[in-house]
């Protein structure tokens, strides 16, 4: 029981953490809280499909080989990305984070009536590497093995990315970048390419959790990723904006806290999970307003 | 010589007035149309209104933008319906509600007062905790207060219904009523927006450190600017389900946040002329695309758009108004009549 609790917290916390990790990148280089990285994810989601308005799904590029599959659609969630920052971000790089918060919800509106338009509004059943579901004995629990690829798949890529941000000139400029945009400019830093950069990390990120999410499921609804882009959001900001190691931890721990809360709260108030979640989130708000692990930039000079 | 100052505060007091005959005028345009639908169309433009003006009164003066006034729409037509449903009704559809809101069999103006009025007070209370941040943080914590909202509204089912609709709401709200809720919220805003508050409360929106240092209170003022725009979307809410006669959570969720926030932006955050411009605007720009999605004849062919295609052109055009236009189609101004006509008889000077 406690070990099948740990492996669901792990996989659902590092699914947020991914999901944060997507949205904190952005946020670091350029101030801008993306809420359109949901609609990121759905987009990567129905690039699997044939485009068609019927019930019933046909899968497209989701019926190529694993192999194949993968990167193809971490480079669709990539492109989608820094097309949306030519196109949307690039034009208002110089306005207020408000003005480009709202930006990106307008984007976010778009892309979703967009999949409405060319897919439908109903979920259709999508079955992506459906034998993945099988159940692995590990120890005393009986986990999917999908359980065990994500949670896998989470270490790879938060290792991969540490590395890149710490080695790479790429991750060197990044980081550079989300300390002192203006400062890292002076240096040489080249704005375009880092934040084409961040958007394509992003949008890369985006489609991970679209692949893992879809697999889980088996369903392709439009609306799919709203809900585990308003955690990361809240993952993003509780981990105190900007940070991206703040950001992971955060999504873990939100992950970890709403998996123990669906396994500890009474029945008649689990439907509530949700409420009480993101009554916690206004509390750490409240005591710690910067985010739990606050970059030193964060606090406003004056 | 009648003073600069005094001619400014005569031209501000202009504005609301001009911004009503601009909507009685709309009002009769509509109604003299004489087209059922359009009357329609009047008066959930005029909720609109009466919302987002509300909404302005909040965002508008103070800089922070909330994502949460939608709850506050949620809270306010929830609680009119709690009030005005016939109690056999409730006692099936809601048998969860207490004694006393479950024998209520109230009017409709005190309802719709009483939406807006518990809606305030939910605003004070969180707002109490919510306004001690600012800037992200605060959007953030609003867009968690909305999320809480729709998920308690969502899954208290005995209370609210769940998320299927509660029906048989009492559909009393003509153009004529939109158009007096729409009156009283612009003036109340402009009354609050002249007021030694309201000016306090932009001083903070323009320079936080610097409006701190010359004595003002930004949580104060914040909150009592939080608290009178959440009445104005709780009343809001109860004429927007009185108007439709169904109400259901997930109506007062993202998409309403989303089309308010665009009706603001598009119509300009910086004046009150801006949020009701904007929501002119943004009404009317949606009723003809609504039309062409239904198909236009234009001789033997008829020419429709694609379903959906609504929110995709909106959001486009939200967009390229941030680009083009970032402070919106009013850009900060007021609509108000010329100095000259208000300046009054000047006397000569010997």
């Amino acid at each position: 029981m406690s070990l099948q609790l740990l492996f669901d917290a792990l996989a659902l916390g590092g699914i947020y953490a991914i999901a944060a990790l997507g949205i904190a990148l952005i946020f670091g280089v350029m101030r801008l809280v993306n809420f359109a990285h949901g609609q990121f994810i759905a987009c990567a989601v129905f690039a699997l499909i044939v485009p068609s308005t019927d019930a019933l799904a046909v899968l497209g590029l989701g019926a190529l080989p694993a192999p194949v599959l993968v990167p193809l659609i971490l480079m669709i969630g990539a492109g989608l990305a820094v097309l949306a920052e030519a196109l949307v971000f690039r034009p208002m790089r110089n306005a207020s984070p408000v003005a480009l918060m709202v930006g990106s919800f307008a984007l976010g509106v778009a892309l979703q009536n967009l999949l409405l338009v060319l897919y439908g509004g109903r979920p259709k059943a999508v079955s992506l590497w459906a034998e993945l579901g099988q159940p692995v004995q590990v120890g005393s629990a009986s986990v999917p093995l999908l359980q065990l690829i994500v949670i896998a798949a989470v270490v790879v890529i938060l290792a991969a990315l540490a590395i890149m941000l710490r080695k790479s000139r790429l991750g060197l400029e990044m980081r550079a970048a989300a300390e002192d945009f203006t400062m890292a400019r002076m240096l040489g830093v080249r704005s375009n390419r880092v934040i084409s950069g961040a958007f394509a990390l992003s949008g890369a990120l985006a489609a991970v959790v679209a692949l893992v999410l879809v697999a889980q499921t088996g369903v392709a609804d439009v609306r799919m990723g709203g809900q585990i882009m308003l955690v990361a959001f809240i993952a993003t900001v509780v981990g105190g904006m900007g940070s991206l190691s703040g950001a992971v931890a955060a999504g873990l721990g939100i992950g970890a806290a709403s998996a123990l809360l669906q396994a500890g709260l009474p029945a008649e108030a689990r439907p509530f999970r949700d409420a009480f979640l993101y009554g916690g989130v206004i509390l750490v708000l409240l005591f710690r307003p910067q985010g739990l692990f606050a970059p030193v930039g964060a606090k406003p000079r004056v | 010589m009648t003073s600069q100052h005094t001619i400014r505060r005569r031209m501000a007091a202009t504005t609301p007035v001009l911004l009503a005959l601009i909507l009685l005028a709309f009002v009769l345009a509509a109604l003299a149309l004489g087209d059922r639908a359009i009357a329609r169309m009047a008066a959930e433009t005029l909720i609109r209104v009466t919302m987002v003006v509300g909404f302005w009164v909040f965002v508008g003066n103070s800089g922070v933008v909330s994502f949460g006034h939608a709850a506050f729409g949620c809270i306010g037509a929830y609680v009119s319906a709690w009030l005005t449903l016939r109690p056999e009704m409730k006692a099936t559809l809601l048998p969860g509600l207490p004694e006393l809101i479950a024998a209520a069999d109230w009017h409709v103006l005190p309802a719709a007062l009483a939406g807006g009025g518990v809606a305030a007070l939910v605003a004070l209370l969180t707002g109490a905790a919510i306004l001690r941040l600012s800037g992200i943080a605060a959007s953030i914590a609003t867009f968690a207060f909305l999320a809480m909202v729709n998920t308690i509204w969502a899954n208290w089912t005995p209370v609210t219904g769940g998320t299927s609709s509660v029906v048989g709401l009492d559909r009393y709200v003509t153009p004529w009523v939109a158009l007096g809720w729409a009156v009283l919220a612009i003036t109340i805003a402009a009354v609050h927006a002249s007021s030694a508050s309201g000016l306090a409360l932009r001083a903070t929106r323009e320079d936080e450190v610097a409006a701190a240092a010359s004595g003002i209170d930004r949580y104060r003022h914040r909150l009592l600017a939080f608290t009178l725009s959440a009445f104005f979307c709780g009343a809001g809410g109860a004429l927007m389900g009185h108007f439709i006669g169904v109400i259901n959570p997930d109506g007062f969720y993202l998409s309403l946040t989303f089309l308010m926030l665009a009706m603001l932006v598009i119509g300009g955050v910086g004046s009150l002329s801006g949020a009701v411009m904007g929501v002119l605007a943004l009404s009317i720009a949606v009723e003809v695309l609504v039309r062409l999605e239904k198909g236009v004849r234009v001789g033997a062919a008829t020419f429709a758009l694609p379903p959906g295609s609504q929110e995709i052109i909106l959001a486009v055009a939200m967009i390229l108004i941030l680009i083009f236009r970032p402070a919106g189609l009013m850009a900060g101004r007021e609509v108000m009549l010329p100095a000259r006509w208000v300046a009054g008889q000047t006397k000569p000077e010997n």
